[in-house]
This record gives structure tokens, sequence and C-alpha cells, in this order.
């Protein structure tokens, strides 16, 4: 029994916890994206605890690198003027906390009816093959240089599997986002806004003052009309 | 950390962040606030596979492969998922998730 470990994952566990609990609670959702971050940071300090250190470091990379900024930039490009105000989870939510609750109290004493034979078998599986003369422990955990093996051996074709499939999703991403140039919205010039203030056609704003996109597209495209 | 705290309690923290995105994905209604929790429920994934191989095959490296692929898998759903909601942003102004109900008829 070693204190200082359990008081270290205590406390990753209150952080990442904590954190994701800010995740789906917090109103405004770029702080919702950052607490994401932190709970991402969490269970990579977890994979450290638990001797995963490869693992540890593309969680990094991958989830609080690239997934969160990716979900941030998500945020910023389809945020709305007016997000303010505005109800952040369904009327019903009650419900979806009734469901996770109730998920929760069936997992956990399930896990905790079967703890003492893992706690067995987790002892019988950390004594190393051989023991060595005076080495308590011969015990080797799987490193980087394991996994690699692995990769080029034993999952050689699931590991091409999944390089196929992270090409399609980065041209399916591509495709799904792509904008064809003759729909692009465009942002009337100063003689377009002059032109249809003449013939009396005020481009219509919502109640923050921000002209509504889709109708002044429609409005230059009936300039375009009229042009021709 | 594996002779002091029990497999049982790193699985139980799982749990409860499984149940944390959960909740989060059943009621958020930005999409992205659905997908967050959505990877809140993945990562914890990853926590349970992590946790076995360390307690009962730590010689092996199927735990780890496996959480690596998961890590894959998902970061490619989270690119086609941003890009589809980057897309219906453009189409409908909105990704607000109880305003897209074309199919709802």
């Amino acid at each position: 029994m070693n204190p200082i470990a359990i008081g270290v994952f205590i406390v990753i566990a209150l952080l990442t916890l904590g954190s994701g609990i800010m995740v789906v609670t917090v109103r405004n959702i770029i702080h919702s994206a950052l607490w994401l971050i932190a709970s991402f940071i969490g269970v990579a300090a977890l994979y450290l605890l638990m001797e995963a250190e490869f693992l540890a470091v593309v969680q990094i990379l991958v989830y609080a690198g690239a997934v969160s900024i990716l979900v941030l930039f998500a945020i910023m490009l389809t945020r709305q003027v007016t997000g303010e105000g505005v109800r952040v989870v369904f009327e019903r939510w009650w419900v979806a906390l009734l469901i996770a609750l109730g998920l929760f109290g069936v997992i956990v004493p399930t896990l905790w009816k079967h703890g003492a034979t893992w706690e067995e078998a987790a002892k019988l599986a950390q004594v190393g093959p051989a023991p060595v003369e005076g080495a308590a422990n011969s015990l080797q955990v799987a490193t980087a240089t394991e996994i690699g093996r692995s990769f080029m051996g034993e999952y050689l074709l699931p590991f091409e599997v999944v390089s196929v499939l992270l090409l399609m999703a980065l041209i399916g991403a591509v495709v799904i986002a792509y904008e064809e140039r003759t729909r692009r919205r465009r942002v009337l010039t100063l003689a377009e806004e002059l032109a249809l203030k003449k013939r009396g056609i005020v481009e219509p704003r919502d109640a923050e003052g921000a002209v509504v996109p889709r109708e002044a597209e429609a409005a230059v495209i009936l300039l375009d009309s009229e042009q021709a | 950390m594996v002779g002091s705290v029990p497999l049982v309690w790193v699985l139980t923290l799982a749990a409860g962040l499984f149940c944390i995105g959960l909740f989060g994905a059943l009621s958020r209604r930005n999409i992205v606030g659905m997908l967050m929790g959505i990877e809140l429920m993945l990562n914890s994934v990853n926590i349970n596979l992590v946790a076995f191989w360390r307690y009962l095959q730590p010689t092996g490296t199927a735990g780890l492969i496996f959480a690596i692929f998961t890590i894959a898998v998902a970061a490619a759903e989270v690119a086609v998922g941003l890009a589809m909601v980057i897309a219906i942003y453009r189409a409908r102004l909105t990704i607000n998730a109880d305003e897209i109900d074309t199919l709802k008829g």
C-alpha cells in the first residue's frame, strides 16, 4: 500500500470527473470545450499513473491537442450571434439524468461484486515470469517498443485498415464541409447596399442588428438578375 | 499504483465518466455539445482498456493497441462529425438539434 499513489489517484479522479461534470453542465459552449481539455489531461495523467506512457503522450497530442482545437473551431464557425439566453439543454433533461444515474447504478454494484476476483487475478499478473535472484519483481510492463512490434507483427492488418479509415475520414470531412464557389454566401458591397436602399429594399436584420445572411443572399440574386 | 489502488476504483472512475458523457450526449441541444459528451464516453472506455491491460495482462500489448485504435477511430469520427456540423450550419443556420427535424415529417 502506497498512500502517495492513492492520493495522486484520488486527485486525478476528482480532476477528471469534476471537469467532466463541468463539460456537460456549463452554459457557455466554449467554456465547455475548455473543461473538456482539462478532462482529457486528467485522463492522460491517469494513463501515466498506470505506466502507459506512450498512450498518455498520444492522449495529449490527439485529444488535448487536435480534437479539442477542432471542437473549438467548429464552435467558433457555427456560433450564432444570439447564442446567449437560449436554453442549452433539452426540456426533459431530467430523463437523461435518470438514464445516466440508472446506468451508473447498474454498473458500479456489478463491478464491486467482481472486485475481489479481479484483485486475485491482478496479484498473479504482477509477478514476472522468472524472478531473478535478488530482484523483487522482474515484471516488464509493455513499452512503446513492444507496441511498435505488435503493430508491425500481430496487428498489421488492423493497423493498415485504420490508416485507410483515417484517409477516408480526411476525404469525407473535406467533401462534406466543401462549399461550391457559386453557392458561397457573399457580403454585400457598399454600392449594392446603396442600390438596395434606393429601391426601398431594406436588408432584414435580427434582434441584435446583424444582417440575416440568407435574405442578403436572396437580395444579391435579385440585384444580379436585374442587372442581366 | 497497481499495489495500492484496486482495479475496481479505476473502473468506477471510468463508469462515472461514461455516465457523465452519456448525460451530456443526451441532454445538450447543441450538436457540438453532444459530440463532446461522446468524446467523454470514448475516453472512459479507453481508461477501462488501459486499466485491464495494466492490472491483468501487463506484459502483453492487446489493451494498449486496442486503446490506440479507439483513439484513431474517435479522431476520424470527430473530424467527420464536425464537418457535418459545419455543413448543417451552412444549410440551416442553426446547430440546434431540435430545429433540425426535416426527417420528422
